[in-house]
């Protein structure tokens, strides 16, 4: 491939056309990424999709649309625009001119810090990839597939940096990020919680709205980083995410809008029968991929994140926004712990060490909204029945509560009764059973299946039954 | 204050040299008020740097200068006291960096003493002609043969344990059981004795060779002086004369004729390129001695050995060296086949020992080396060793793509002086170090004897750690600088003395190893230089006051 063929193939804002390194480096990588797509991408067999790509970072280039093979698909690598003299914000650093170049001295910890990132992109791909043959309509299809590409997108994005900026050990980090593979048995994602197949769409919806709302936080305290390509990086992320969680958010809507208007319909809580899913069946997804997206958060301290913290290399959330030091050497904050009498409690730890609490906290903020919404919808079809987040403490695997067992409300199990109750607030196999026995594939213009409403608009101002997808 | 190692007998303050035929005499006559730095004065025949570094321009000199003296007498122009060792007030004053590379330095002179004696046909005799007290015994420790006035009153003590709560800093510990075969036991009691041990009872422990009756001392030291010189196989003639190294120095640059520093300061680092010889060497050993200091080899030894010296006491913040070469590996492999192929040749033998003690310098130097291997390098042969004494080598793969055209890309040569006669202080070459236990990697490696390697099978043979081209190459060397500024300078030089000396414990490697750690650790310690450390105390008339916990 000539230079040319690059720009032309590979979208970018990062002056590709003159950036040997980067040639060289994509030249090897492209072919296997594609590989990659192929073998471990959506299954379901396609022509074509209405997909929006990314062309520039202007309001207008990320908006571009129509209808293309995913093949072909042109993964773009965009950073935000450049603000001239950005000064890092946080840390030791703080008020020096950020980086354009990755310091010796924090090569391995920015490395690690991106690899971690950029496994998570590919392995929602991987675990969502069998999602296509049981699309609940061409809408759902084709946003399934435009998160799909732009998770391989931000995948893009994380390999640029470490093609660009980290030399042959990047390049070798970047060929691991395609070799390790979601499930896998002997070469799995890093992160637990990405070796999970997605197995049904409610279970898509409620990823979408609470695993990659983690996703954004972490990409937000990326999008602090003193290392300016980096935080350009991730802010042109976010932008993709947010339309990931828009899929969620209004995916979770639409089926909680179907189940309140059949409940409403036939008087009843109990609207399996008539093809949708119960809202206590809703709940305790929603419970499951909540705790376990708080796990994903981490320990409740953690001197790697004081560390980041302090080097410039992560910041908080809306860092600017706060009105501390933006240094911490003298803070504190109370962290979630489980006492010496073996209550649920607080206690006190340097702010420092305390950032996962303090990111987890601004997260759980954030899904709280969704619950609202929600909530609404089942206010507006008359209902009194509420959706709720469960207690922080409930089914932790991660951090102080690990050990412990407690309800939705917090109040502490012994294991045996939670052996006991879990069947009450998280999905068991009849539920399990029951909504897949839902998941059949609405694959004609214009159709929905039963368990969810339509939306109320299409995409890019194109009606519901527009032909958002034509199969293969 | 910088310190200038650049020195001339005719501007010696505390040492006389004299040559007597085959028989030199270094009398050690320290200048009370001639200490490098303001705040002791030097007593008792007690030393410090500058006392040090004539020591060492002495012993240089008789090596080049005289290949007649085939024995050298070290003693003392002062009465009844030969040496008192370090000065005291001088140690306890000094900090831990100025202490670590004072020993460092001493210790190198040493080793360099035993060197002639061992390798030149130029024996050291230790004519202790008073009290020895711990460096100064050590002084006698580093000669062949000790003798000591038998007067009942003149001794040989290592007292640092008990007067100073510190070791002997110069190779006694090691040279007393392993060199001298003293019984351990014996050297314990001997160790914790400050007033030390004289006449036929240090015969009798081997603390000494032999006591002399001062009636006999002056014709006995002559006889066996004498005795010792007849050994020799040096020849009488004249030598080379060591000339003043031309240096120019700035604060951002150190430069020779053929090697070249450029300090910079801001990475923490110096970058060092070493200049191949510009010509084909001479066609003989005649040739050789007709060039005499000019050769190339001797010149750049000099040249290195007065950098390292330099760049060791005057730039420690600069923890990070870049060592490149530039020129035609062809001519360097030719001046080593010259100097090999001579090797009975007296001032040939001592060019390739000198480098071999300079490239040892180097090996417990503590500062990070990295070898950075370019188009238009030399790394061949002698000038291999620098990149297999770096702790790690980057081979440039292919060529700079905005490099002078009609360049080749560059190449590392294994020579035959990789094979032997430049040995690290474990007593093996750099290549036996590096592959020790793998047997088939050194066969593999000095079977490519005299063949240009580029990256690819440098790398494949283990000559070199990485081999980035050109789109990488100037990222991954300033990653690799910029990280190693910013670990823990102290933790590297820890790391990088483990790595460096695989294999056998010799003498040297014990003295550089084993002694010299647990010493920094004692100097660094309450006991020995806490306010109420043994060190800080002494001389003030009050009891030095212990934590008594064994640590």
């Amino acid at each position: 491939m000539t230079a040319g063929d690059y720009s032309e193939r590979i979208p970018n804002n990062v002056d590709l056309r003159e950036d040997r390194r980067l040639q060289r480096a994509l030249e090897s990588w492209q072919p296997n990424f594609l590989d990659w797509w192929q073998f471990m991408g959506p299954t379901l067999p396609t022509r074509d999709v209405y997909l929006r790509t990314a062309i520039n970072v202007g309001r207008e280039g990320w908006a571009h649309f129509g209808h293309v093979a995913m093949r072909d698909y042109r993964w773009g690598i965009f950073l935000a625009d450049r603000k001239p003299d950005r000064r890092i914000g946080f840390g030791q650093h703080k008020g020096e001119p950020a980086w354009q170049k990755v310091p010796g001295e924090y090569r391995a910890e920015l490395q690690r810090l991106i690899v971690i990132q950029g496994d998570t992109e590919p392995a929602s791909v991987e675990q969502q990839r069998n999602l296509g043959a049981t699309a609940p309509s061409l809408y759902d299809l084709r946003n399934l597939f435009q998160v799909n590409v732009e998770e391989g997108r931000h995948l893009w994005a994380m390999v640029y940096l470490l093609h660009a900026y980290f030399g042959r050990q990047g390049r070798e980090e970047a060929d691991e990020l395609l070799r390790r593979n979601s499930g896998s048995e002997e070469s799995p994602r890093i992160l637990g919680a990405f070796n999970e197949e997605t197995p049904d769409w409610l279970s898509f919806f409620m990823f979408t709205y609470f695993t990659d709302r983690d996703g954004k936080y972490q990409l937000g305290t990326l999008k602090e980083s003193a290392f300016d390509p980096l935080s350009r990086t991730c802010e042109f992320m976010l932008k993709e995410e947010a339309h990931h969680m828009f899929v969620g958010t209004t995916g979770i809507d639409r089926i909680v809008e179907r189940t309140a208007q059949l409940m409403v319909e036939n008087d009843t809580d109990d609207v399996g029968p008539y093809g949708a899913i119960p809202l206590r069946t809703i709940q305790k997804y929603l419970n499951f991929h909540y705790s376990v997206s708080l796990d994903l958060f981490g320990s409740e301290t953690s001197t790697n994140v004081a560390n980041y913290f302090t080097a410039g290399l992560k910041g908080r959330w809306s860092e600017e926004r706060r009105s501390d030091d933006h240094r911490l050497t003298n803070d504190s904050i109370m962290v979630d712990t489980v006492t010496d009498e073996g209550q649920i409690g607080y206690t006190e730890v340097a702010a420092l060490v305390g950032l996962n609490t303090d990111l987890r906290r601004e997260y759980i903020g954030d899904c709280q909204i969704g619950l609202q919404r929600w909530n609404r919808i089942l206010a507006e079809a008359g209902l009194p029945q509420r959706l709720q987040l469960p207690h922080i403490a409930f089914n932790r695997r991660v951090g102080t509560f690990a050990g412990i067992e407690s309800t939705p409300d917090g109040q502490l199990l012994s294991t045996e009764e939670w052996q006991r109750r879990m069947g009450e607030w998280l999905p068991t196999d009849v539920d399990k059973t029951h909504v897949r026995s839902l998941m059949r594939p609405v694959h004609e213009r214009g159709k929905i299946a039963a368990w969810i409403a339509p939306p109320r608009q299409g995409i890019n101002g194109k009606p519901f039954d527009y032909d958002f997808v034509h199969l293969a | 204050m910088q310190v200038e190692f650049r020195t001339h007998p005719s501007r010696y303050r505390h040492w006389r040299l004299s040559i007597d035929g085959p028989i030199a005499t270094v009398a050690m006559d320290v200048d009370e008020h001639g200490g490098l730095v303001p705040g002791y004065e030097l007593m008792l025949n007690s030393y410090d740097l500058a006392v040090d570094i004539e020591l060492y321009d002495a012993v240089q000199r008789l090596r080049f200068e005289h290949p007649e003296v085939g024995a050298v007498v070290m003693t003392s122009a002062k009465e009844r006291i030969f040496s008192s060792g370090a000065n005291i007030r001088m140690l306890a004053a000094a900090p831990h960096t100025w202490k670590v590379n004072f020993c460092k330095f001493t210790n190198e002179t040493r080793n360099g003493i035993e060197d002639a004696s061992a390798h030149s046909g130029q024996t050291w005799i230790a004519a202790v002609n008073g009290t020895a007290s711990g460096g100064g015994y050590e002084l006698a420790l580093a000669c062949e043969h000790i003798m000591l006035v038998d007067d009942r009153s003149s001794m040989v003590s290592l007292p640092e344990l008990p007067l100073l709560g510190v070791l002997p800093g110069t190779g006694g510990l090691t040279r007393l059981v392993d060199k001298r075969h003293v019984r351990r036991d014996l050297a314990d009691y001997f160790t914790t004795k400050a007033d030390g041990v004289g006449g036929r009872r240090a015969v009798a422990w081997r603390l000494i060779d032999e006591a002399v009756p001062r009636t006999q001392w002056a014709s006995t030291v002559d006889a066996r002086a004498a005795q010792l010189a007849a050994r020799s196989a040096r020849p009488a003639g004249a030598g080379i004369e060591l000339a003043e190294l031309e240096k120019t120095r700035t604060d951002d640059t150190i430069a020779y004729r053929h090697v070249r520093a450029v300090l910079d300061h801001d990475r923490g680092c110096a970058e060092i390129t070493v200049s191949g010889p510009a010509c084909a060497p001479p066609a003989d050993a005649a040739g050789l001695h007709e060039q005499g200091v000019a050769f190339w080899t001797l010149a750049m030894t000099r040249e290195l050995d007065d950098l390292i010296l330099d760049l060791r006491t005057n730039e420690t913040e600069l923890g990070t060296w870049l060592l490149r070469t530039s020129g035609d590996p062809a001519l360097v492999l030719a001046h080593d086949a010259l100097l090999l192929d001579n090797g009975a040749d007296w001032l040939s033998n001592e060019i390739m020992l000198y480098l071999k003690r300079t490239l040892k310098r180097l090996d417990v130097t503590s500062r990070s080396i990295l070898a950075l291997i370019e188009p238009g390098s030399c790394f061949a042969g002698s000038l291999l060793e620098l990149a297999l004494a770096a702790d790690r080598s980057y081979h440039l793969f292919g060529l700079f793509e905005d490099g002078p055209a009609g360049t080749s890309p560059a190449a590392v040569t294994v020579g035959p002086m990789n094979l032997g006669a430049l040995p690290m202080g474990n007593d093996l070459t750099r290549l036996q170090t590096r592959f020790f236990g793998d047997p088939e990697a050194l066969a593999a490696a000095e079977a490519a004897v005299d063949m240009p390697l580029e990256a690819e099978a440098a790398e494949r043979l283990g000559l070199v750690t990485f081999t980035p081209d050109d789109i990488d190459w100037a990222e991954e060397v300033r990653i690799a600088v910029e990280e190693r500024a910013s670990f823990s300078p102290d933790a590297l030089t820890g790391m990088e003395a483990n790595y460096r000396f695989a294999g056998p414990e010799t003498i040297e490697t014990k003295i550089f190893g084993r002694l010299s750690a647990w010493q920094n650790w004692i100097f660094h310690r309450p006991n020995a230089s806490g306010p109420d450390g043994a060190l800080r105390k002494f001389g003030t008339g009050q009891r030095a006051d212990f934590d008594r916990r064994r640590v």
